[in-house]
Formats: structure tokens, sequence, C-alpha cells
């Protein structure tokens, strides 16, 4: 191919410069391979000791931070979800707690409740009994007063009747006698 | 030079032309031309371009900082998948080489830019240099061991010395298909393109129905110029990436 190209180029110029095909043209090779490397290593020191450290630095500054952000938030998540756990559990006890309170309040009530019923019953029935007891002894006095009004109604009787005096022992007697 | 010639010579845009002689060594003129012109600018166009990119150093990358971050990461996970951890002081190298290949590539598709890389010169000594270095550090790496680069592992003790010959030959002739390849790539193309779009002049000059058909002309050369592009940037990471793996072969010859 580079032959086929350098007759054309040959025939084109017709020996206008040297006639050989510029790209295989053994004179410029001295001064493009100078160039080169002045050139070419310029390059390489520009981008070893420049370019390259500050984009290489950007990227790793970037990598560092979502390195470090991705790491927090999944601090962040455990921590939620310690919180979280820390929250259940909590309202576990509280739960149970509560139930435990309740039950506890309820069997005190009730406690207290039948205390205060068994000591109302006592006292009521020992007023009962008082009651009862006082009813016997008005009846029994009254019981009483009706001998002595018997007694003397009767002395009274007997006196308007009879126009004599009794005795109280003599009427007393005899309403014992009648009694009997 | 005639406007003429220009138009119609395909070679025309190969051509050197002295900028100002500097010196000479052993007879040898040593001249700035249009090619270290060029070199020069390709260097001051890729620090610049970089530099550019790098500057905000945001957080979140803009535009300039993307493309700047991308050609970086481009190489550094190929260094990286290629050569491993120890590639690492290679980086600077193969970015460089794809740099300066790639502007220059891309250099060339302007229109009165000069391409740099369609010198075989130029080729070739980065070919050799890349091959040569391989050698250098090979040896500095591994000793003598190195030369086990030749003779593979587990193959008959007959063949070997053929297997041996064949190796060393492979080994010989990667400078030359390193530089070649891209030397032939973008000269082949250049040319190319150059020719069909002298036909849309010439067509057009003839006029009537071959004026006409200028167009499929004008097609094929546009057609070829997106080829062009294509071929400037997978010519430069070939040869990047061809780079990479023959400096394998320096840190572990043992394959």
């Amino acid at each position: 191919m580079a032959t086929t190209e350098t007759t054309e180029s040959t025939g084109a110029e017709g020996g206008h410069e040297s006639g050989v095909f510029p790209p295989l043209d053994a004179t410029s090779f001295p001064s493009q391979l100078f160039w080169l490397v002045i050139f070419f290593g310029a390059l390489y020191l520009l981008m070893s000791r420049m370019v390259l450290p500050k984009l290489g630095a950007i990227l790793t500054k970037r990598k560092a931070q979502m390195d470090g952000d991705i790491a927090r938030a999944q601090a962040l998540k455990d921590e939620t979800e310690a919180a979280v756990k820390h929250y259940e559990k909590a309202l576990g006890d509280a739960k149970a707690n509560a139930n435990d309170i309740a039950r506890d309040t309820k069997a005190k009530v009730t406690a207290e409740i039948d205390g205060e019923q068994s000591v109302l019953d006592g006292e009521l029935s020992k007023k009962i009994k008082d009651a009862e007891a006082r009813v016997a002894k008005a009846k029994a006095k009254a019981m009483e007063s009706v001998e002595s009004i018997a007694g003397e109604s009767a002395a009274d009787i007997v006196a308007s009747l009879t126009g004599g005096k009794t005795t109280k022992v003599a009427v007393a007697k005899a309403i014992a006698g009648i009694k009997r | 030079m005639a406007t003429e010639t220009v138009v119609n010579d395909p070679i025309h845009q190969f051509r050197l032309h002295s900028l100002f002689d500097l010196f000479s060594v052993g007879g040898h003129q040593i001249s700035f031309t249009n090619s270290a012109l060029f070199m020069g600018l390709i260097v001051l166009f890729i620090t610049g371009f970089l530099l550019m990119a790098a500057s905000k150093a945001a957080m979140v990358p803009g535009r300039l900082q993307s493309i700047g971050e991308m050609w970086y990461s481009m190489i550094h996970n190929m260094v990286n998948n290629v050569l491993g951890e120890e590639g690492k002081a290679f980086f600077p190298l193969v970015f460089s080489l794809f740099s300066f290949v790639l502007i220059a590539n891309m250099f060339g598709m302007f229109p009165y830019f000069f391409t740099v890389t369609s010198h075989v010169i130029v080729t070739a000594s980065l070919a050799l240099f890349v091959v040569g270095l391989v050698v250098v550090v090979g040896i500095y790496k591994h000793g003598l061991g190195w030369f086990k680069l030749f003779v593979p592992h587990g193959v008959p003790i007959v063949i070997l010395p053929i297997i041996s010959v064949i190796e060393i030959i492979s080994f010989l002739s990667r400078p030359i298909s390193l530089g070649l390849r891209l030397f032939g790539n973008i000269l082949a193309g250049h040319i190319v393109l150059k020719v069909f779009a002298g036909f849309v002049v010439s067509m057009i000059a003839a006029g009537g129905i071959i004026a006409v058909s200028s167009v499929l002309s004008l097609g094929m050369a546009v057609a070829l110029t997106a080829l062009e592009f294509l071929v400037a940037f997978l010519q430069a990471f070939v040869f990047a990436i061809l780079t990479c793996v023959y400096l394998n072969d320096a840190l572990h010859p043992s394959h």
C-alpha cells in the first residue's frame, strides 16, 4: 500500500519536493523523534506530576465521602432498629406491668370491699342484737309495769268494790298467784 | 503549492514543512515542523482540558469534570484490570500514551490540522518504547527468569524449541504490529477520506450528470468521517490496552 502511494505521490508532485512518500521520508525522522521525545516526555511529566494526582484526589475524595455516608447511614439504621426494639420491649414491659397493677388493684379492692362488708355485717348484726335485747328488756319492763298496773288497778277495783283497803303485798301475792 | 494540488493530492496532508530550523546533529537537520507544532498543541490541549476539568473538584461533577473523570477512570480501570495492583506505577504512562494518541487522532479529524500519528516514526517510536520498557521492566523485576516467557509451561520437550522460536518471533513482531496498526489505520483513513472528498470537487467540476452523482461521493465522505472518528478513538484504546497486555508480560511472565 505504502509503495503505491509513494509512486502516486511522486507522480502528482512531479519531483516537487523530495518525491518520497512523506510519512516514510527518513530525512524527517530525526526532527520528529526529537520533538516526540520532548513533547511526550513533557506530557508524561505533566500527567504524572500534576493532572492525574488532581483527578485521582477528586475520585478518592468522592469515594471516601460516599463510603462514609453509607457507613453513617448504616449506623443510623442500626440505631433506629435498636431504638425500635427498645421501644417494643418497653411497650411489652409496660403492658405486663399494667396487667399486674390492674390485677393487684382488683384483688386489693375486692379484699377491701369484702373486709368492709364483713365489718358492716358484724356491726349490723350487733346493732340488731342490741336492738333485740333492748326490745326484750322493754318488753320485760312493760310486763312488769303491767303487773304493777294490774296490781294497782286490782287494788283500786277492790277498793272501789269493797270499799276496803288492800295492801300492796296482798295484791302482789294475788297477782303472782294468778300468774302462776 | 497551488490550491489545486492541495485539493487533488491526498498525500499533501502528510507533508512536513519546517517552521524554523534549530540545529543539526550528525548531519541530521533538527527543525521545528508542523508535526512538532501539533505535538505541542496536543500536550497543551490534554493538560489544559484535564486541568480545567479538575479545577472545580466538585463533589457532584459538572459536564467537563465528568469527561475528565471518565477519561481517568477508563484508563485507571484498564490498568487495574489487566495489570492488577502492581501495575499502578504504569498508569501515568498508559494514560499519557492513550491521551497522546487519542488527541493526535482527533486533531487529525479537523481540516488543515496535521495528524501526528500518520507518520510511522511517531507510532513506531511509541511502540518500540513500550516493548523496550517491557524488556527492561521484565529483566529488572525477574532477572534472567523473565526469559521463561519464551518457554511456556507444559510443552513437550520435543516441540519446545519450535515454540520458543515462535514466541520470540511473536514478541519481536509486537512493536511492528503495535506501531503499524495505528499508523496504517490513520494513514489509510485520511487518504480514503481525502480521495472521496476530492472526488466531490472533481465531479462537480466535470458538470452534468457526473456533478449530480457527486452526492454519492459526498455521502461516502460524511460516512467515512464518522467512521474515522470511531477509528481515532478505537486505535487509541487498542494502543493503550495492548500496552497494558504487553506490560503484563513484564510483571507476570509465566502464562
